[in-house]
């Protein structure tokens, strides 16, 4: 399902004392299995972005197109679950949205929501609790006696078992452990390779935006700075640099080995491995070419 | 999804209002709700009209931010209104449709408790959006003061208050998170069959008592680990100034119920 912004702008609290804008003219495009990354400092407007993704913030200018749906600011808008049935957020600190007696229950509330049966949501209850890596055990356990690191993963269950086309994740990973949020983000990758999903990842992690993602958004001041591949953004760093935003290791260590080295690689490259490969070709044999 | 709710709000501005001393300004609202019920005709309620008009254009909060936040309680005021209309039997009749008869004493007293009600509410309104929560709370502390010597725990209460009052804002965040997120997950809040509507509480509570809960045994946690120990021999940062606003803002309200007496019938 394609989503696309057009112009957005909204202001929180409109009308009042509080108003506030948090996001302006921002236009995005996000085909049907795209991998798109939003980056940004605190209060650049990430968080605001992604809640218009399935009509919970409504543009108070400009308008979002989910599917055939058009949001806009105009009129009362009729039967918005729709849209909710097939984007899925994953907030931030999901573990917080969990209430049911069991892990189960919880699981298939979502789901049973959007009109599937029981039975059918007990049956995506497994195969989710699979996916995030947790044993079935859990399933009839309340949600309160599990660890933080588990209440994070059945939430995220729940919002896979309603097996939704376009998943929307606000840092998923924050506050995890290294090899947690590794396994969630590979987790995240693997389904959306599977599914043929469109994600939308926001967050501060440029490693993960640079490994992960198709499309990178930059964010500052509720303004897009830039869009575009993660090689395109990284290639040249420096203005992410002065924004104060981060850079992938990779990226950087590339850089430094370009300023020692008085060259320039081949391309700007990601991963450890296509580094690596690079700077072998550069000395061929242990000396310098 | 929240943000119209007025109660227990703080707006910042400059106004003789918010530079008022918190100790005045509880006393001016306790105060003026003793003097309402002065009123009993057209020209006592007149005067507590202009009177709160006048405190109301002094606190300098924006009129349609006032009102707006008010709504809720403008349905209320109605309710009274009607139920006044249609079950006072005094007076004369001066409305009859089949079976439906108002009477002079009903459209009165109708007007002028709905009217009370909603000045009072008024008023204390602008307490909370004049005063910031930790101002009342000291306010509070002091007034209540000559209560130790009978060993009411004056301290605990204020502590108490101010950290309720502190979490309002804290609460409200979180539920508009938590129905953020239930909304995702297909919950309609609003729009939908009541039935509906009233199972959705649900998923909100829960989360949110859970969440109070913690929070509240890590604030505990947090203020031990501080070295808290109760009130005994606590210092304040905060000093209160009674300066010439608080005087003669106090002088007003007596005018004014010296007034009342004056013009009540």
């Amino acid at each position: 399902m394609d989503i696309s912004l057009r112009q957005v702008e909204y202001r929180y609290q409109a009308n009042s004392p509080f108003e506030r804008l948090a996001i302006e003219n921002v236009s995005i495009d996000i085909p049907s299995g795209t991998y798109l990354a939003i980056i940004g400092h605190t209060g650049s407007g990430k968080s605001t972005i992604l809640q218009h993704l399935n009509a919970i913030l409504k543009p108070t200018k400009g308008k979002v197109v989910i599917g055939e749906r058009e949001v806009t600011n105009a009129k009362k808008q009729k039967n918005l679950k729709e849209i909710r049935k097939r984007v899925g957020i994953v907030f931030q600190f999901p573990e917080h949205q969990l209430f049911e007696e069991t892990v189960e229950k919880d699981i298939c509330f979502g789901p049973m929501n959007f009109g599937v049966t029981e039975e059918a949501a007990k049956r995506r209850a497994r195969e989710a609790i699979r996916q995030v890596g947790l044993s079935e055990e859990i399933l009839q356990k309340s949600p309160f006696d599990l660890s933080g690191g588990q209440m994070r993963r059945v939430a995220i269950a729940g919002v896979l078992a309603m097996e939704p086309d376009v998943i929307v994740l606000d840092e998923p990973t924050a506050g995890l452990d290294p090899r947690g949020r590794k396994e969630i983000m590979e987790m995240f990758y693997q389904l959306h390779k599977k599914r043929n999903l469109s994600t939308v990842l926001v967050t501060h992690s440029m490693e993960d935006a640079s490994l992960y993602a198709d499309q990178i958004v930059i964010m500052h001041r509720g303004q897009v700075y830039k869009k575009g591949t993660p090689q395109e953004i990284f290639h040249s760093p420096e203005g992410l640099l002065e924004l104060g935003l981060d850079v992938p290791e990779v990226v950087r260590f590339q850089q430094k080995v370009e300023k020692a080295f008085q060259t320039k690689l081949g391309k700007t490259c990601l991963t450890i491995e296509e580094l690596t490969g690079e700077i072998e070709k550069l000395f061929k044999g242990g000396q310098p070419l | 999804m929240m943000d119209k709710m007025i109660f227990g709000r703080y707006i910042p501005a400059e106004s003789p209002l918010h530079r008022m001393d918190p100790r005045s300004k509880l006393i001016l609202v306790f105060a003026f709700v003793c003097v309402v019920f002065i009123a009993n005709n057209a020209i006592t309620y007149g005067i507590l009209v202009v009177y709160t008009l006048f405190m109301v254009l002094s606190s300098k909060v924006p009129l349609h931010f006032l009102f707006g936040g008010l709504k809720l309680v403008f349905w209320l005021v109605l309710f009274t209104l009607i139920l006044h209309l249609f079950f006072t039997k005094e007076g004369e009749i001066i409305f009859q449709w089949g079976w439906v008869t108002i009477y002079e004493e009903g459209l009165k007293k109708g007007i002028f408790i709905s009217l009370r009600f909603f000045l009072l509410i008024l008023m204390t309104s602008l307490l909370t959006l004049t005063t910031t929560p930790i101002e009342i709370t000291d306010g509070i502390e002091i007034l209540l003061d000559p209560l130790k010597r009978i060993k009411f725990p004056v301290h605990e209460l204020a502590l108490m208050m101010s950290i309720s009052l502190r979490f309002i804002p804290t609460l409200m965040q979180e539920t508009d998170k938590i129905m953020k997120a239930q909304t995702a997950r297909g919950v309609e809040f609003s729009g939908g069959p009541v039935k509906e509507r009233i199972k959705a509480i649900i998923p909100l509570l829960i989360p949110l008592f859970i969440g109070s809960f913690k929070r509240a045994e890590e604030l505990a946690i947090a203020m031990e680990a501080r070295g808290y120990r109760g009130g005994e021999g606590r210092t304040r940062y905060r000093q209160l100034r009674w300066g010439l606003v608080d005087t003669l803002m106090l002088l007003l309200l007596v005018v004014i119920a010296v007034a009342l007496f004056f013009f009540r019938s």
